[in-house]
């Protein structure tokens, strides 16, 4: 029997993968604070290992409208895609929000597509190259590309994922220029894949704790 | 001299690293450890803490928001800000409440050089 993919990870390996987003989402914050000329506020509140018909089923039940993605492929000694999903509804608002300034409607349409790519690779490759990094492997990725559709779409995309695959399911809130946009970053991994990063995930764990620091006073 | 340190992360992960520095460095501190500003508050009304780590991203009141509660109660307390996200609003707003600004992931140098910093500060305020 093959283990299933919410089971995979322990509960501290877990913990250690949020940990390695939150840092990669925090430089992305900073990254995008550049870019932007104001604050940026990134956080991730949660992190869940799902499973393909999971992430369909969660996107399609909180999202009514259509969506749209900034989709990167990675490889290395792990690899998949990964998605930054907003509805379509709020994409305007996040390139007005990242642009500023009172562009007419039809600059902010052309300039969306350009936007969205710029912004996506910022977080994604923030979230990625952290990850890389502080797992020691090196990834490449993809140049980011703009998808519209519904989710289904988003987890079926060529070349064909394996029933096995797993979603590692990120919510994401950006607040800039008083414009709160929640989204989702969603990373795709076969179960090889997802074999690997938990070794990596061990690895990193006795790197950063030393193999278990001693206990202190934790409030019960 | 041995301090009591408060370390306040909602990653058991991030916890557990502070602890495995903090434990090289100074292995007869008293650490306490909490999860959100919640618990931290309540650990700081209980008893009081010599210096806090905090980080900035952590569920309901962020970092900033608890190291200016802090304060309320332990004016004079060394109080470091713990972020990946170095936007200068942020280390600006950590200055404002007297905190310094830590860099994520914590390197054992940056934590030493506050530390030093803080026990130089706690001597200097027993005098």
């Amino acid at each position: 029997m093959t283990p299933s993919s919410q089971t995979i990870l322990t509960e501290l390996e877990l913990d250690a993968l949020t940990e390695l987003v939150n840092i990669g989402v925090g430089r992305a914050a900073s990254n995008l604070r550049e870019m932007v000329g104001e604050q940026v506020i990134l956080s991730v509140p949660t992190v869940a290992l799902v499973s393909r018909a999971q992430a369909i089923h969660i996107l399609g039940n909180r999202e009514a409208s259509k969506l749209v993605a900034v989709h990167q492929v990675f490889e290395g000694d792990i690899r998949g895609r990964v998605l930054l999903i907003f509805p379509e509804t709020k994409s305007l608002e996040l390139v007005r929000a990242v642009i500023g300034g009172d562009l007419p409607l039809e600059d902010i349409i052309e300039l969306e597509q350009e936007a969205l790519a710029e912004t996506g690779n910022i977080i994604l490759n923030g979230c990625l190259a952290t990850i890389a990094n502080m797992l020691q492997r090196s990834l490449k990725t993809s140049l980011p590309e703009i998808l519209r559709g519904e989710a289904p779409e988003f987890f079926n995309l060529a070349p064909p994922p394996e029933a096995a695959d797993v979603v590692m399911f990120l919510y994401i809130t950006f607040a800039v220029r008083e414009r709160d946009i929640s989204g989702y970053i969603a990373m795709l991994m076969d179960m090889p894949s997802l074999v690997v990063l938990k070794g990596l995930l061990g690895e990193f764990i006795e790197r950063a704790t030393g193999g278990g620091a001693p206990n202190s006073d934790v409030p019960a | 001299m041995t301090y009591r340190i408060l370390i306040v992360d909602d990653s058991k992960l991030a916890r557990m690293a502070v602890a495995k520095t903090l434990n090289a460095l100074h292995p007869a501190w008293t650490r306490v450890e909490a999860t959100n500003a919640d618990e931290a508050i309540a650990l700081a009304r209980q008893s009081s803490f010599d210096m806090a780590l905090l980080d900035f991203n952590i569920p309901g009141r962020d970092g900033l928001v608890l190291a200016a509660e802090l304060r309320e109660l332990h004016r004079a307390m060394p109080l470091a800000l713990i972020s990946a996200n170095h936007q200068h609003e942020i280390v600006s707003r950590a200055r404002e409440v007297g905190a310094a600004f830590l860099p994520k992931p914590l390197t054992e140098q940056a934590l030493s050089e506050f530390l030093v910093q803080a026990v130089s500060q706690l001597k200097s305020a027993a005098r």
